[in-house]
Parts: C-alpha cells; sequence; structure tokens
C-alpha cells in the first residue's frame, strides 16, 4: 500500500512539477521533518523535480549547511556566515548566530548522494556522468528510474551508457514484476560493483524467519549465476591486490630498516635509538605542515616534498650529534652501545612528549596522496601507498649509489672493512664516521615522513618499528643493502600472505617463529659479507 | 622517586595556600587523593587527559571551599602502561601516601592488576572508562559504560532501519581481554537476534597493529556478502592508521558504516577525519552536547589546559571518560560530606543513590546496589571538524547491567557485591 502511494507520489510529482516555473518553498520544508522517513520522501520528491536548484539545496543538506529560520518557515543555506535562500537562491545577508543547521546521518547521506548522482545525469561532461553512472549502482530508489531510463536514452559515450544500464538494472531488482528482476538479476553479471554484489548476496540469502528474501525461484537463479560470474572474474584483482599490499608493506619495513642497514649494517652501531630519529623526521614533517598552513597555504598539498630534505638534515645533524657527542667513545663496547642508546631514545620520546604532548599529532595527507585508482570490484589501490613504494626505491638507488659509485662511498666502504688499514692510507676515519652515521639517521628520517602519511605520528612511532627493522636487518644479513632489500620485501609478502590464512595476531608470532628458526640455520643472515674483516 | 616529587610539587601547585594550612589543627588538614593514570607509555595518548581532568575537578572543589572544609591534595603517580606496576603505585598509594580515595585506570586489564591491591588494603577506586562488565566489586565504582550501556544498543541501532539495517557484522578488534569479552556478548547477543555465524565475522590485531590493508580488503569483501556493519573494539594508536587506510581504500560509512567503543574526539585529534564523516562512536557522552553544564565543563577544561599551558592547549578537547571522571569526583566529594568521614567503608555507604548533574545533560544517578552509574547512551557520527552529531539516544539514564545477560552462567550472580 505504502509502496503504491509512494509510487503515486512521485509520478504525481513528477508529472505536476515541469508545470510549474519554479520550485515550491514548502517543497523544501519536510527535509526538517523530524521522521526520517518523512526527509527521505522530500528528498525523493525534490529530486524527481529536476528543478536546477534542487543540486544546491541537497548539497547544502548533505554538508550540512542548510537551515530553518523565521521558525521553520523558510529553508536558508549558509554558507561563510552569510544567508541564501535555499529556494530562489536571493542572498538574505549575515547569517543569526543562533543558526542550528540540519543534520544528516548515514541513512541519508546515502539517499541524498544518489538524488545527487541521478541530477548530474544530465551533465555535459562525460566523465562527471560516468560516476554519477557508477554512484548509482546499488541504490535502492526505484523512483531514480525513470531518470536514468532518461538518460540512458539521451546517452551517447558508450562507456556511460553501460554502466547506466548496469544501473537500471540494479534498481529494476526492486520491480513488482518476477521477469523483469530475473532479467536484471542476469544483467548484472556484468557489473564488478561491490554494491550490486552485495544486493545480489542479499536477494540468494535468507532471512532470519528462514525465508529467503526474494520469492521467486527464477530471480535466486538468476542472482546465483551472476555472483559466481562476477567472483570469477574478481579472484585474480584480489590475488593481485595481495601481492600489492605485500609489497606495500616490504616497503615500509625497508623505509624503516635501511638507515638501521647504515648504522648497524656498515658501522656495526647497535642504535636503539634509530626508531627516535623515524619518529623526528615525522614530526618535521608534522612542523612542516604547520609552517605551510599558516605561510604558504597555496603550496600546502606540496608540504609533504618540502618536508623530505628538511628531515634529513634535522635527523643527520642529530645524528651527528650523537655520534660526536656520546657514541665515538664506545666504539668497540657493542653493551655499552646499546644501553646507552637505549636511553638516548628514552630521552627523544620524554622531550618529544614534552615538547608536543602525549598525545598523536595530526598529518594530513595531501590532496595528491589521498584516496586511490580504483580497481575493478570496488577495490582500490592507495596512492600513499603507491607513492611510499616508489619512495622506498628510490632512497635505496640513493644510498646504494652513494655509498657504491661516489668517493665518499669508496671511504665508508673502506672504515667498514679494514679501520686500520683505511686510516693508514690516509682516510679520515672520524669524519667518515660521523658523517656515515649522519647518512643513517638522515635515511632514518626520510623513512619517517614516509611513515607520517599511513600511520600515527605520537612519541611512541619509534617503539613500533624498532624490532622490525632489527628483524630485517639481521635476517638480510649484516653489512649487506641487498639482503636488507630482500629480507623487507620478503618479510612483508609472507605477513601479507599469512594474514588473511591465520589472522594478524598468528600471522605476526608465525613470521618471528620463522625469523628464530632461519637465524638458528644461519647466523650469518641471508648474505653473509665476504672477505676480510679486521674488526670482526 | 623524584618523579613523583616533582609532581607532586607540581599538584601542590595546585592547592596554593592549603599546605601551609595543615599547621592550623586537625580540621584543615587535606584529605589525600590519588590519581593512577599512565603518563607514559602506550596508553598516555589517552590517559594523561585524565590525568590533567582530576586535577582540574579537584582545584576547582578546592577553590570553592573543598570538602567539608578541607582541601584536596591529589597524588599524582605514574604507573608508564605498565600493568604490574600498576599493582605497586596503587600498594604506595595506599600504604605510604594514605590516600582516602584512588582515581584511575583505563585499560581492563591494569584495573584487573590492581583490585587485588584494593580488596586487601580496603581502598577505594573510581574507574572511569567503558569496560566489559564481568566484575563487581566492593572496592570499586564504576562510572563508565557497562556493555549494555554502549555495545549492545549500538548493535541495536546498526540493525534498525535508520542504523542502515546491517545483517552481517565484522567484528573487529585489539587482542585483550575487552574487546574478546565484548565481541562474545555481541555474537550471543546477535544470535539471540537470528544471526547466523556466517554472517559474524571475528578478527583481532596485536597492540599497536599498523598496517589494516588486509583488513580493509577482507571487510570489503565480507561486505559484498550483504549489508555489513563494522564494530571496532581497536583501542589506542592502532585506530589512527585503521582510519586513515578505511579513507584511503574508499570505503565510506553510508555503505560499510564503523561503530568503535573505544574512539572518542581525544583519538581522532591524531587523524584527519574528513574521509571518515559518518563513522559512529557510542559513548555516554560527547563533546558536541549543547547544554549549559556541558558548556560550563569545556569552559573550565579550556581554561584549566591554558593555564597549565598543555600542549595545543587552545585546540583540546572533552571526551567521555573525562566526563566520567568528573562526575565520579563530584559524587565521592558527595559521598565524604553525607558519611561526614573520608573513611572507605562509610563512603562506599554514602555512595549508594547519590545523583549528579552531569555534562551529558541528564542527572546521572549510582546504582542504590551494582556500583554502577545510571548512563544515557548516545550514537554519534564524526562530524568534518572531528566532533559528533548525536544521531541516536536513550530516553533517559539507563541503569547498568555489569553481568551481561548474554553470558550464560551469569543470572546466577548476585546484583551487588559480595
Amino acid at each position: 500500500m505504502f509502496q503504491t502511494l509512494r509510487l503515486l507520489a512521485f509520478a504525481l510529482a513528477f508529472l505536476v512539477a515541469p508545470a510549474w516555473a519554479a520550485l515550491d518553498p514548502a517543497s523544501v520544508l519536510p527535509l526538517a521533518d523530524e521522521d526520517p522517513d518523512v526527509r527521505i520522501e522530500a528528498i525523493r520528491k525534490l529530486t524527481a523535480t529536476q528543478e536546477p536548484r534542487v543540486a544546491d539545496i541537497l548539497g547544502a543538506l548533505s554538508n550540512e549547511s542548510l537551515g530553518l529560520i523565521d521558525d521553520g518557515r523558510r529553508a536558508v543555506i549558509v554558507a561563510d556566515g552569510r544567508m541564501t535562500d535555499a529556494v530562489t537562491g536571493a542572498a538574505l545577508g549575515a547569517a543569526p548566530a543562533s543558526f542550528e543547521p540540519l543534520m544528516v546521518n548515514n541513512r541519508l547521506r546515502g539517499e541524498i548522494d544518489a538524488a545527487l548522482a541521478a541530477l548530474k545525469l544530465a551533465s555535459p561532461d562525460a566523465a562527471t556522468r560516468l560516476a554519477a553512472a557508477r554512484a548509482l549502482q546499488g541504490s535502492d530508489n526505484e523512483g531514480l528510474l525513470p531518470i536514468v531510463q532518461q538518460a540512458i536514452d539521451k546517452e551517447t559515450d558508450p562507456e556511460v551508457k553501460g554502466v547506466l544500464e548496469l544501473s537500471a538494472a540494479s534498481l529494476a531488482l526492486r520491480n513488482p514484476d518476477p521477469a523483469l528482476r530475473a532479467k536484471a538479476a542476469a544483467d548484472l553479471a556484468r557489473s564488478n560493483d561491490p554494491q550490486v554484489r552485495q544486493v545480489l548476496s542479499a536477494l540468494v540469502g535468507k532471512g532470519s524467519d528462514g525465508t529467503y528474501a526474494e520469492p521467486d525461484e527464477r530471480v535466486r537463479t538468476a542472482a546465483q549465476l551472476s555472483l559466481a560470474e562476477i567472483n570469477r572474474r574478481l579472484f585474480s584483482t584480489e590475488i593481485g591486490l595481495a601481492a600489492f599490499t605485500g609489497l606495500s608493506l616490504g616497503s615500509i619495513l625497508l623505509l624503516a630498516a635501511l638507515g638501521l642497514a647504515i648504522t648497524y649494517g656498515l658501522m656495526g652501531i647497535i642504535n636503539m635509538a634509530h626508531g627516535e630519529f623515524l619518529m623526528i623526521g615525522a614530526y618535521t614533517t608534522y612542523l612542516t605542515q604547520g609552517v605551510f598552513r599558516q605561510y604558504l597555504p597555496a603550496a600546502f598539498d606540496w608540504y609533504v616534498v618540502a618536508a623530505l630534505p628538511a628531515a634529513f638534515i634535522v635527523t643527520a645533524v642529530i645524528g651527528m650529534a650523537l655520534e660526536r657527542g656520546v657514541l665515538r667513545w664506545l666504539y668497540g663496547r657493542p653493551l655499552e652501545t646499546l644501553l646507552t642508546t637505549w636511553g638516548v631514545s628514552l630521552l627523544l620520546i620524554q622531550a618529544c612528549r614534552s615538547l608536543f604532548g602525549a598525545q598523536n599529532v595530526e598529518v594530513e595527507n595531501p590532496a595528491w596522496l589521498s584516496g586511490g585508482i580504483a580497481i575493478s570490484g570496488g577495490y582500490v589501490i592507495p596512492f600513499n601507498r603507491i607513492a611510499i613504494i616508489v619512495f622506498a626505491l628510490l632512497v635505496l638507488a640513493a644510498v646504494w649509489l652513494l655509498i657504491n659509485r661516489t668517493r665518499t662511498g669508496l671511504f665508508v666502504r673502506g672504515v667498514t672493512q679494514n679501520r686500520a688499514m683505511a686510516s693508514c692510507t690516509g682516510v679520515p676515519t672520524h669524519r667518515v664516521d660521523m658523517l656515515t652515521f649522519g647518512l643513517g639517521s638522515g635515511v632514518a628520517g626520510l623513512g619517517g615522513v614516509a611513515l607520517s602519511q599511513i600511520g600515527n605520528v605520537g612519541p611512541d612511532l619509534g617503539q613500533a618499528y624498532i624490532v622490525d627493522s632489527f628483524m630485517v636487518v639481521v635476517l638480510g644479513g649484516v653489512g649487506q643493502l641487498a639482503g636488507t632489500v630482500i629480507a623487507a620485501f620478503g618479510l612483508g609478502s609472507i605477513a601479507k600472505f599469512l594474514e588473511p590464512l591465520s589472522g594478524a595476531v598468528l600471522a605476526k608470532i608465525m613470521v618471528l617463529v620463522f625469523i628464530i628458526l632461519f637465524i638458528q640455520k644461519r647466523p650469518q643472515g641471508l648474505f653473509a659479507l665476504k672477505g676480510r674483516s679486521a674488526e670482526a | 622517586m623524584d618523579r613523583r616529587q616533582f609532581i607532586q610539587a607540581g599538584g601542590a601547585v595546585a592547592l596554593g595556600a592549603s599546605s601551609i594550612s595543615t599547621a592550623f589543627g586537625q580540621a584543615k588538614t587535606p584529605i589525600k587523593v590519588g590519581i593512577l593514570h599512565s603518563l607514559s607509555g602506550t596508553m598516555a595518548i589517552s590517559e594523561t587527559a585524565l590525568k590533567e581532568t582530576a586535577l582540574m575537578t579537584i582545584a576547582d572543589i578546592n577553590a570553592k571551599g573543598g570538602v567539608m572544609g578541607r582541601p584536596l591534595e591529589p597524588v599524582v603517580v605514574d604507573p608508564a602502561s605498565n600493568w604490574p606496576l600498576f599493582a605497586e603505585k596503587a600498594r604506595q598509594l595506599l600504604t605510604q601516601d594514605k590516600v582516602s580515595v584512588v582515581f584511575g585506570c583505563w585499560t581492563s586489564v591494569s584495573r584487573k592488576s590492581v583490585l587485588p591491591v584494593f580488596k586487601e588494603l580496603n581502598g577505594l577506586l573510581f574507574y572511569p572508562v567503558q569496560y566489559e562488565g564481568e566484575e563487581l566489586e566492593k572496592n570499586v565504582f564504576y562510572t563508565g559504560a557497562a556493555p549494555n550501556q554502549q555495545a549492545i544498543p549500538a548493535t541495536e541501532y546498526l540493525m534498525s532501519k535508520e542504523g542502515g539495517g546491517a545483517k552481517r557484522f565484522f567484528l573487529l578488534g585489539t587482542d585483550y581481554v575487552y574487546p574478546r569479552t565484548t565481541n562474545k556478548i555481541l555474537r550471543a547477543f546477535l544470535k539471540s537476534k537470528g544471526v547466523a555465524d556466517k554472517d559474524i565475522e571475528e578478527v583481532y590485531t596485536p597492540f599497536g597493529h599498523s598496517d589494516y590493508q588486509t583488513i580493509v580488503a577482507n571487510i570489503k569483501k565480507f561486505a559484498s556478502g550483504g549489508k555489513t556493519c563494522v564494530i571496532s573494539t581497536i583501542n589506542g594508536d592502532s585506530n589512527v592508521p585503521f582510519y586513515k587506510e578505511l579513507g584511503n581504500a574508499g570505503l565510506k560509512a553510508k555503505d560499510v558504516p564503523v561503530v568503535a567503543f573505544s574512539v572518542g574526539e581525544e583519538e581522532l585529534r591524531g587523524v584527519d577525519t574528513k574521509p571518515l564523516v559518518g563513522h559512529l562512536a557510542a559513548w555516554n557522552y560527547f563533546m558536541s552536547l549543547k547544554n549549559p553544564k556541558n558548556d560550563a565543563f569545556i569552559k573550565m577544561y579550556r581554561e584549566w589546559a591554558l593555564k597549565q599551558k598543555l600542549p595545543n592547549a587552545e585546540k583540546v578537547v572533552t571526551n567521555d571518560p573525562m566526563e566520567a571522571t568528573f562526575v565520579g569526583i563530584h559524587m565521592w566529594k558527595q559521598a565524604v560530606e553525607k558519611a561526614k568521614t573520608a573513611d572507605v567503608d562509610p563512603v562506599i555507604a554514602a555512595m549508594a543513590g547519590q545523583t549528579f548533574d552531569a555534562p551529558c545533560g541528564y542527572k546521572l544517578k549510582m546504582d542504590e546496589k551494582n556500583h554502577h552509574l545510571h548512563k544515557p547512551v548516545l550514537i554519534g557520527e564524526v562530524r568534518a571538524d572531528g566532533q559528533f552529531n548525536v544521531v541516536w539516544r536513550t530516553k533517559g539514564p539507563i541503569r547498568a547491567q555489569p553481568w551481561s545477560p548474554f553470558i550464560p552462567g551469569n543470572e546466577k550472580k548476585p546484583d551487588s557485591p559480595v
């Protein structure tokens, strides 16, 4: 009964609306009703009019800038403290201090998004139409069907048309005629939309009372076949995605461990404060963000780029100061080094807590690192993950070139392999020590910038990565960049491969057990440094 | 030892002249109050604000004449997110500092660790955080929510038409006692509502887990089987990477809403909230509530933060456990005034039935029997500015059920401490 009434109301509104020159102000007021069903009804009616103002009104409702004034007799949109009449668009001056915008919840937001998408189908821009058509898949507002049909008839772009037909099919699943429903369910086999998968699964599933949600056998069979088809098509996507997540975790481990591979691997310093260099790098990013927000809001999106040299310099300077001030007195005494650097790490954490507070600070992803590439099936490869993989490889290439292709790199390798001999041939070993430690710390700082884009920035940031970093370096073999790289990507992939099978907790344990067994068998790690080492 | 004295000295500043007044006889002796919150380690992110709230409330009470004319003297200790250290510090507060009452703990494991100490020494603990229930002790007053005041109403809301009519449930938590017990209760509750086992997925991550790619992909896959919601009991730091991943993976609240029980205004300070609009949290208080009591509470905390030069003082927020701390201290004060002594046993007796006009806008009552507050349940959706829009609320405060009826064997448990 309600259904038919609604259809009738919709049909009426659809027929009558074009006769009016403009929107009826009274039709906007139910948007503020107490009862959400009434509000949804009002949204549907407004959408059906296809008046140009409707998109503005619904947009304002969605971002909570629509409200009522004059005791609820007039709807206004407030932007930057200025009111405009929602229906006519006329400016009304400053908003009163007591202005309270209307609230929306997820249900209304979904409804509004579908409505706005339907209204955008008339857009001259094909990309806008395509996005709108995609957004309509999985909507359950069958009232939109005439608008979609209209759009299909007018559509010239084959891609948009294809998506629109799928949207029309998903809306037609609500049709009272089972034959039409079955056809719609069969048509949907071509869709990769996650919402469509959800709608189809709901059709074949049983309700809590044991009856099928879809009464007709044919529709269920069609939906079942479509689902199987979609799942088969998406299987390879899911495997690819799992490989990507492994690669992504590996690149993060690599960035976290690369600095340590230099300080521990090449210099043999067990630097427990390594994690804190990551943390300092992340906080430098936070400060750079603050500077950009304050002084260069126009270039805000590029603060991350500016943070890279800043983080490198800050952490490298702190690292060199640590090396000159503390560590150089402790060379050849690994146990004391370990304790001292641990103490330094506690100092740095507490200093950070006193300066910035115990709470995490907010580091916003710039626009070009937010969101991702949508691949089929509603899966998304986030831009920040891609950027971090690329960045990790760039840093790796830079470090490799520096160590293997420059004169400084030659000194570093010389001092690593035989300090006394290097000193005899005139290499300033103390200066090389300082520079190498500075480089390792600086690379850790770069890692910190990357970590700030995916996780917490807080005083304890470093603690979360120190164990993983040591794991990667020890597994890869001390003194070998190649080992570090393979260990990082290997551990990342293993962890991500195990996680769906065993859960995150067990996966972590299994990785640790694997490393213990591996180190038992091969204490020197994946790659051992060959040749003579005077300080071994 | 040094740090404690240092902090004590800091606390004493709030007392001003009161420490001098000890010379003027017994009537003016300060009443010592212990504050047991982690100021370092993983839980510092959440617990530091509670210490500040407690100090602020105590300073406010002192400024208004103290309790029965006696000033309160806060004794702050730092158990450093280290569970056994909680027990040690609690013992020190009760035996060396001889405090009359302790306000403290956040995680359930820290509360479990101090419980034997409070029972042995007959101390008094006020615990301000929502928790899993299954506990009722004579020496503890619980001012946070029990499962029926948070988890169950939130799940009911998600199942309702307004909440999206969820059919499948992804229970995601950190691996420790609170999420495990809460999910056990929720699973039993969902089953009683006719939800099949295949429509419930339980996933746990280690403390400090930071890579949520696989889990978010699994949520997407799970959601393709029907209208899904995620019920998150992720605690502490891990929430930031989880929500960042959600935002980047394009999982919108209108498709798959996430309701969290441990995420409030304070936790959202570390996150860019724009992609999270519409995700939910269930609490008994939100900073965005509009009423005179709440306005006064927020103003008081802002001024306190500025005066104490807290980091980011101009942007401080209030949250549910802070409100619970504030309410707890005031109720204890009223109970002391009713009992006319700060001794533990008379105060416990006087606590029964205490009421207080709380910032949540309701007159909250301490239950006559079960040591839990009657609290209203509010469900909020995240706004772009990191605050919450209240989209659903109970008609009034509801009574806590510390022994959840959804766990077998609980029906025989007594409703008051034994």
